[in-house]
């Protein structure tokens, strides 16, 4: 599979879904936990 | 506290602004600029001083960032619930502060003929050095929402 990161749409969408997965994490885990 | 606030948004724009210039602008410079042999230019008269400006202002960035914490900074780094938002953000400028120390400007000084190394290191370490600036680039778009959702709610 090819490194997101070497594409510059790759490494945005990367960071625009890391973004979501720590917000669900941290009101799942540790706001609401 | 304001003032360690404007020092942090003033060093941070800097930091992340030239972050963006070699991300979206200079990588692929480079490539077009070395197609047609000018590449010189920018590897001898820009990097450096861009590099210079990058590594700095990511240091004032962090220890202002660590004053305008003050007490807060133990429970944001050990992501209490109150401060669970900013410590994340304050993780991901802590990881991107590494990446730049440890990773990009070592091995930059190695493409930049800073210091010597052999044509196959001076590969390895333009691999290493693009990657870790990626992976900032990446770091810093979740870093902004945490830093400006910790403070200002989402």
């Amino acid at each position: 599979m090819k490194n997101p990161l070497d594409s510059l749409w790759g490494t945005v969408i990367a960071g625009v879904v890391l973004t979501g997965v720590l917000y669900v994490f941290a009101n799942n885990f540790l706001i609401g936990g | 506290m304001g003032i360690f606030r404007w020092v942090h948004f003033m060093a941070g724009v800097m930091w992340i602004g030239l972050l963006y210039y070699f991300n979206f602008v200079q990588v692929a410079a480079l490539k077009a600029a070395a197609a047609d042999g000018t590449a010189v230019g920018i590897s001898k008269h820009v990097a450096p001083r861009a590099l210079l400006f990058f590594r700095w202002s990511a240091v004032v960035t962090w220890l202002a960032g660590a004053a305008l914490l003050g007490p807060r900074f133990v429970p944001a780094f050990t992501l209490q619930p109150e401060t669970a938002f900013i410590g994340i953000g304050a993780w991901l400028g802590t990881i991107m502060i590494f990446n730049v120390w440890v990773l990009i400007w070592p091995n930059q000084k190695k493409i930049l003929g800073m210091v010597s190394a052999t044509d196959d290191e001076k590969n390895k370490a333009r691999r290493v050095a693009f990657l870790a600036s990626r992976t900032n680039t990446m770091l810093s778009i979740p870093m902004l929402f945490f830093m400006g959702a910790g403070v200002h709610g989402f």
